[in-house]
Parts: structure tokens; sequence; C-alpha cells
């Protein structure tokens, strides 16, 4: 028997590799001058450009009042750091009392579907107008006074409730088969819990999760209703001030620079996940 | 005499209404090596279920070296830990690194030192071909290392009998070999244990007695010779049978 020469070669296929690759850099880079220079001319060349450039981008204006603005956003950055680790802890509880079915728990149940059913129902804003102002009002004695505390506990009350049914979907979603591993072992329900149940789930409701803390983080600004100057509040005195836009413009920016790096960790920590758990999700052309 | 280290009287169990086990009687005696074979559906997962008291059961005693366990009341927690159950799908958890899945038991449950754990679980997952496997994560390992991390982590909290749930049948065909070996090791250690399986031919050259079961009862048990070449019982015969036509 003869041996028939291959009818591709190794070179041909690298050469067909590269091939590929440059067309495919190519074509997203032409494909991304096209559609970022389109709409950067079109809004440039827009008739009111100059105004709304002078308006909302003032380079004096946004030197003048960004220092106020960053030393506003200091209280938004030290509210949603608390706020967060409070919402961390009171949700989870929150979804274990839900998840779990031990009769003992049955009146928290009960209160916990009701906590979570009215804040989620109810807008943000809303809560914290109440608290800021009603809860003062009941002159209720070892009650917080300060705004800031009262809109603090109102932010919190509301996104528990939201982070709570992030957490209770994680839970939910581990397998009972995981739990009576656990307890086969020999672990306590609550060590079942603490050591296999909620890892797992946390680790899985994490992107969900991080969503929520960036709505946070941008949320806190309505606190700036009943009075604590935090980055928007300060933006809206200076705007006011100058006749000019651009301090909101400078309390994006402020935003932006925690969220954006927020958002890119937590894809990180998920490509993380999937290295080590063997996932590869692998979609589109190669 | 001591008595048995395992001995079920009576014990029924069913879920919604379905008769699972309609009275099984059953005593295991120390190093003695026990083979459940039967349909899919006849009650063997259940029953090792029940033996590790993660399923209730409705009725019947189970006594674990002569004292009850099933017991309405009683706290299943310290039990638990004097067995081990492997299960067919290995349920190892996979955020946790293969050493601490091995050792989860022995810190948490019998609140071993961590170090002497670690030492002891590496000195398992050696003798069971893994010592370079310690620090992967489960999903990173073949269904055969799976299973073998499962059954050292069963081991590591030194259980009185260890209960096996048709532990090579989520396996590729040629994975069932090295996890049947670990199996045989435990046997010629003298470890005693129910082991649920399919695999009849496992089953007739390791087990010193058979029971099958059908519809929830034991409907024959003897050593394996009697089972396999001898079934007195029509059922048994027509199972073997129906085994047999198929390979």
């Amino acid at each position: 028997m003869t041996t028939l020469p291959p009818l591709t070669t190794r070179e041909d296929r690298a050469r067909a590799h590269r091939h590929r690759a440059r067309r495919s850099i190519t074509i997203s880079a032409i494909s991304t001058i096209v559609v970022i220079g389109g709409l950067v001319a079109y809004v440039l060349t827009s008739p009111g450009w100059p105004r709304v450039r002078r308006q909302f981008f003032s380079a004096s204006v946004f030197g003048s009042s960004f220092g106020s603005v960053l030393s506003g956003f200091w209280l938004d950055v030290r509210m949603f750091l608390i706020v967060e680790v409070v919402v961390l802890v009171f949700a989870l509880l929150i979804a274990l009392v839900r998840t779990m079915r031990v009769p003992v728990l049955f009146p928290l149940r009960m209160l916990a579907i009701v906590y979570v059913d009215v804040f989620r129902g109810v807008p943000t804003i809303l809560v914290v107008y109440l608290f800021g102002f009603a809860v003062p009002g009941l002159e209720l004695s070892g009650m917080p006074t300060s705004a800031t505390t009262l809109s603090g506990i109102a932010l919190a009350l509301c996104y528990s409730a939201y982070v709570s049914e992030v957490f209770r979907a994680g839970l939910e979603s581990i397998h009972p088969s995981q739990a009576g591993a656990a307890l086969a072992l020999g672990l306590t329900p609550t060590q079942a819990l603490r050591h296999v149940i909620v890892p797992q789930a946390v680790r899985r409701v994490l992107p969900p999760l991080l969503n929520d803390f960036i709505a946070l983080q941008k949320d806190v600004a309505l606190v700036s209703v009943v009075g604590p100057q935090e980055a928007f509040r300060v933006a809206q005195i200076f705007a006011a001030q100058y006749f000019n836009y651009t301090p909101l413009m400078a309390a994006a920016l402020l935003y932006l620079s925690v969220t954006i790096p927020l958002t890119r960790l937590v894809d990180r920590m998920q490509a993380r996940n999937m290295r080590e758990r063997g996932g590869l999700l692998a979609l589109g052309p190669r | 005499m001591s008595p048995p280290v395992l001995e079920l009287r009576g014990v029924t169990k069913s879920y919604g209404g379905t008769d699972v086990l309609r009275g099984i009687d059953l005593t295991v005696d120390e190093h003695e090596a026990i083979a459940l074979i039967g349909a899919s559906g006849s009650g063997k997962s259940t029953l090792l279920r029940c033996i590790d008291l993660l399923d209730e059961i409705d009725d019947g005693d189970i006594l674990l070296d002569g004292e009850p366990i099933t017991v309405p009341g009683l706290d299943p927690v310290p039990i638990r830990r004097r067995l081990g159950l492997v299960f067919q799908a290995f349920n190892l958890f996979p955020h946790m690194r293969v050493i601490d899945n091995v050792t989860l038991g022995a810190t948490r449950a019998q609140s071993v030192d961590r170090a002497q754990a670690r030492a002891s679980g590496l000195a398992l997952l050696e003798r069971f071909g893994l010592g370079d496997r310690a620090d992967a994560y489960p999903d990173n390992l073949s269904g055969g290392q799976q299973q073998r991390v499962a059954i050292a982590r069963a081991l590591l909290t030194h259980p009185r009998a260890v209960l096996l749930d048709e532990v090579t049948s989520a396996l590729d065909p040629e994975l069932v070999g090295e996890v049947l070996d670990i199996i045989r090791e435990l046997k010629a250690d003298g470890m005693t244990m129910i082991i649920a399986t399919h695999e009849m031919e496992f089953a007739r050259d390791f087990a010193d007695r058979v029971c099958f079961l059908a519809d929830g009862r034991i409907v024959e048990h003897g050593p394996p010779e009697q089972i396999f070449s001898a079934p007195a019982q029509p059922e048994t015969q027509r199972f073997l049978a129906r085994l047999l036509a198929r390979r």
C-alpha cells in the first residue's frame, strides 16, 4: 500500500490561521473607528454643541468645583462602604431565614417575607425621605438623629431586601446532595451551611451581587434629598452658583472612577473561578 | 459475644405514599462485606440513606453496635460521624481543594487538629494514588479520581462501617476498576461495609454475603456462590437471567 501525500500541511494550516487572525483584527479596528468616529462626529457637528460644551464641559468651572465635589464624594465612599457591609450581613441572614425550613424560625420567616415585599416595592427615595424626616419626628430615645445615619439606614434596608433575594436564589441553586454529603460527614446543619452551602452560593451569585452594589454606589446620591452634602448635592450647589452643569460632570467622573474598577474586578474573579473549575466559555469564531 | 456492627429490624420507609422499604431485616457483623443487588428502584439507595440517618425511617429499628440509633428525638449528628457514606455521584464539594474535601469531616465534625488531619489526609490520598492531586479542585479530576477522593473523605473520620451507594455506576467503564481496587483494599483491611452495586462479578468475588432486594424487601440473601449459581427464589432467577442476557 502506498502512502498518499498529505492534502494539507502544517504550514498551510498555520498560514490560514494567521490570515484569519489578521482579518479579524482588521475588521474590529475598522468597525470601531467607524462606529465611535461616527458617533463623535454626529455630536460634535450638532448645531447646539458649542453651547452644550460651555454648559457641561467648562474647564474653568471644572477646576474650581472639582475639589469640593471630591470632598463630597468622600462621604459617598464612606457611606457606600459601611452600608455595603451592613447589607451583605443582613441580606444573608434574611436569605437564610427564608431558606431554612426550621419550625422555630417560622415567625421570623413571615416577618422576612413581609419586609422583603415592602422594601422592594417602595421607591428608595421615598424610604430615604421617611427615614430622614419622619423617624426624627418620632423623637424616639436611642434613635440616631443625624440625617446621614438615618438615610444610611434607609439605603441599607432597601438594598438588603434586593440582595437577600440574590442570596436566596444562590442558596436554592445548590443541589441538596451537597447538604447530604456534608451531613453524612457528621457536620451539624449549621456547619454544613457555613462550610459547604453558603460559600458555593455566594460564589455563584457574585456577578448579580456586584451589580446591586454598583447600583447602591450610585444610589447613595439619593441621601442628598434629606441634607447630607455628598458629591451630587455639592455638584448641584456649584451648578446653581455658576449657572453651569460642569460640576455634575465632575461628580459623574467620580462615580465612574469607582464603579468601573469594581466591574473589572468581578470580571476577573469570574474568570478565575471558571479556570479553577475547569469551565471554559468558547463562543464566536475561533 | 459482641453485637453485630449494624442490625436492621423491620425497617420500613415510604415517600409520598410509595412504599420504598417494606420491612428490611439485616445484620452486618464486624469485618463483613455485604453486597446489595437489585433493579433500580428496588430500595438500595434508600436503605443506605436511612442507615446513615439522612432519611428518617417510618417503622422498625436500626442498631449500631447494639445501640438503637433510630429512636425519635435522638440527635443524628454524632451517629452519622460513626458511619461513612459514599454516593453514586461523588458529591464532592466543588469549591474546596481535594485535601480540604478529605479533611473537612475530621477537622469540623471531630475537631481533629488541622495539621494532623492534613497529614493523615495526604497519606490516605497517597495510598489511593492521588498524592499529586491534593491541591487540585474536584472538577479537574476524572470521575474515577473523584470517587477515590470521596472514599478517602468517608474514611478519614474512621467510621465503624462504610456504606457505598453504587459508587461505580456514574463512571466510564475503564475507570470502574481503579475504584473497585480500592474497595477490595478496604475489605482486606477488615472494614465493615455495605455496598449497593450493579457490578455482579465484583459482588460475586468480593462480598461475604449478597442480598437481593426487590420492591423494598430482601427477597433472598446468602453467600455469593449460592445467590449467583443457585438462586432459590424465582424473582432472583429472573433478575440474574435478565442481567446475563444483556451482556
